[in-house]
């Protein structure tokens, strides 16, 4: 179809799954910290700050190499993981969506705790007198009150997995069909004779999937500024 | 924990580095005034009572339930104290209509026996048409209706109001204040008012608490706080 290898398309699919479950698995934990790091005072807090931003300022070969240290089948957590659960990350494509969700990261983090930054507090107080435990007041006013910001690190998290290239390769290395995202195959395709278009092509795909993505976060995010109806 | 004593008793010690709130006060009025200059700590007194800030030492008494007692070690949370709260810029969720602004609180204390029906609040305050519309596109007395109507649907003990007139111009500021005097007649919620407005305070309140530099400078009818 469209005249692209079934290497091509194992990559586009598979990058399109990495990155989705990669940003996906990511969320929740995002939304605690960015709460964490937004409100509340802990000893540590600046360090770990730090530590959830590495990522996004060291070279993506040594987040990679952490992440094979860490999570390899002899890895610390990947022994355990694996002796727990059976979850293997090594040279699958499981551990192409570890190191693109935690490549992206960082910038989901951001994007969502500055926008926890933003909320007027009065509005959370205001729902206190009203009746609202601080859970419900999370729920019902702070999460939507942030939820665009919340969709656009979302978006930023699966738009960088989707070109995350260095922390995969160096990770679980470049597998057709298993660990090789659309990054990958292009720098295969580049690398054999006769593979520019097909490596030109799978550019064209990269480019379309991120501009579907930042269309779609615009649109979802003006039809969540109009109208976010909690309960009626 | 009840008791027998008056509907409002507050007396509450509160340091911070450049101010110190040392008040001793009690009310049996439908509406007490805290009348005072900017700064002199009204709205302050309104976040002990609505459990917005916990007192150094102090203890807060509502209509017989003791909300704060710091040396009984006694601090409801402010979600549990169902106290209705005015709001001086309105502080409706953005995010939510008008009607889903005003059932709010019901929401959240549908247990509790409710006092006052939805729809002679609405009629009252005169927010019918207003429900399907969303807080961005009112106007400021709109918004302060609102606010009010969210305020007395959460079945409250009382009704604390923080200079709720202070961004109305004058004909929205009359209105209002009708509204005002017809609740504080007609329901059965005690109303808490603060205020630096001389006529507010003629025309509203059945007592005056006056609040200078976080004390109570005195306490009366508004002819006797005022003078005549």
């Amino acid at each position: 179809m469209f005249g692209f290898s079934p290497d091509a398309w194992m990559a586009i699919e598979l990058s399109l799954r990495v990155a989705t479950v990669g940003t996906l698995v990511g969320l929740p934990i995002a939304l605690v910290a960015a709460y964490a790091l937004a409100r509340w005072r802990f000893p540590g807090k600046i360090i770990l700050d730090g530590i959830l931003h590495l990522p996004l300022v060291l070279p993506p070969v040594v987040t990679g190499y952490f992440l094979l240290l860490t999570f390899g089948r002899q890895g610390l957590l990947g022994k355990e993981l694996y002796d727990l659960f059976g979850i293997t990350f090594s040279f699958r494509w499981t551990g192409a969506a570890l190191a693109c969700g935690v490549m992206g990261f960082p910038l989901m983090l951001r994007a969502i705790r500055l926008s926890f930054e933003a909320i007027d507090r009065r509005f959370e107080t205001a729902a206190g007198t009203l009746g609202a435990n601080p859970y419900w007041t999370f729920l019902v006013v702070t999460l939507p009150l942030a939820l665009p910001g919340v969709l656009v690190g979302a978006i930023l998290c699966f738009a960088k997995a989707l070109g995350e290239f260095g922390a995969t390769i160096t990770f679980v290395s470049n597998i057709p069909g298993e660990t090789q995202t659309i990054p990958s195959a292009i720098y295969t395709f580049t690398q054999v004779p006769g593979g520019e278009s097909e490596a030109l092509r799978l550019s064209c795909v990269s480019i379309a999937i991120a501009m579907v993505a930042l269309i779609l976060s615009e649109v979802l995010n003006r039809r969540i500024q109009r109208r976010i109806a909690v309960f009626e | 924990m009840k008791e027998k004593q008056s509907l409002l008793s507050v007396r509450a010690l509160q340091r911070r580095p450049d101010f110190t709130l040392d008040v001793d006060f009690e009310s049996n009025s439908a509406l007490t005034a805290l009348f005072g200059p900017s700064g002199s700590g009204k709205t302050s007194i309104l976040n002990l009572i609505a459990g917005v800030h916990r007192p150094a030492r102090g203890r807060i008494v509502v209509a017989g339930n003791v909300l704060t007692d710091t040396e009984a070690g006694i601090f409801i949370p402010m979600h549990q104290r169902r106290v209705g709260v005015v709001f001086q810029d309105a502080q409706l969720f953005p995010h939510l209509t008008v009607q889903q602004n005003i059932k709010f609180g019901q929401w959240f204390t549908r247990m509790h026996d409710q006092g006052l029906p939805l729809e002679v609040i609405v009629e009252v305050l005169g927010i019918g048409s207003l429900m399907k519309r969303r807080p961005a596109t009112l106007s400021g007395g709109e918004r302060h209706r609102v606010a009010l109507a969210r305020a007395l649907l959460s079945s409250p003990r009382i009704l604390l109001m923080d200079e709720p007139l202070a961004a109305l111009d004058d004909a929205r500021r009359s209105e209002i204040m009708s509204l005002i005097e017809r609740i504080r007649d007609e329901f059965r919620v005690p109303i808490v008012y603060v205020t630096h407005n001389v006529e507010e305070v003629r025309r509203l309140a059945l007592r005056v608490v006056r609040i200078n530099a976080g004390r109570v400078v005195s306490t009366g009818t508004a002819a006797e706080v005022l003078g005549s």
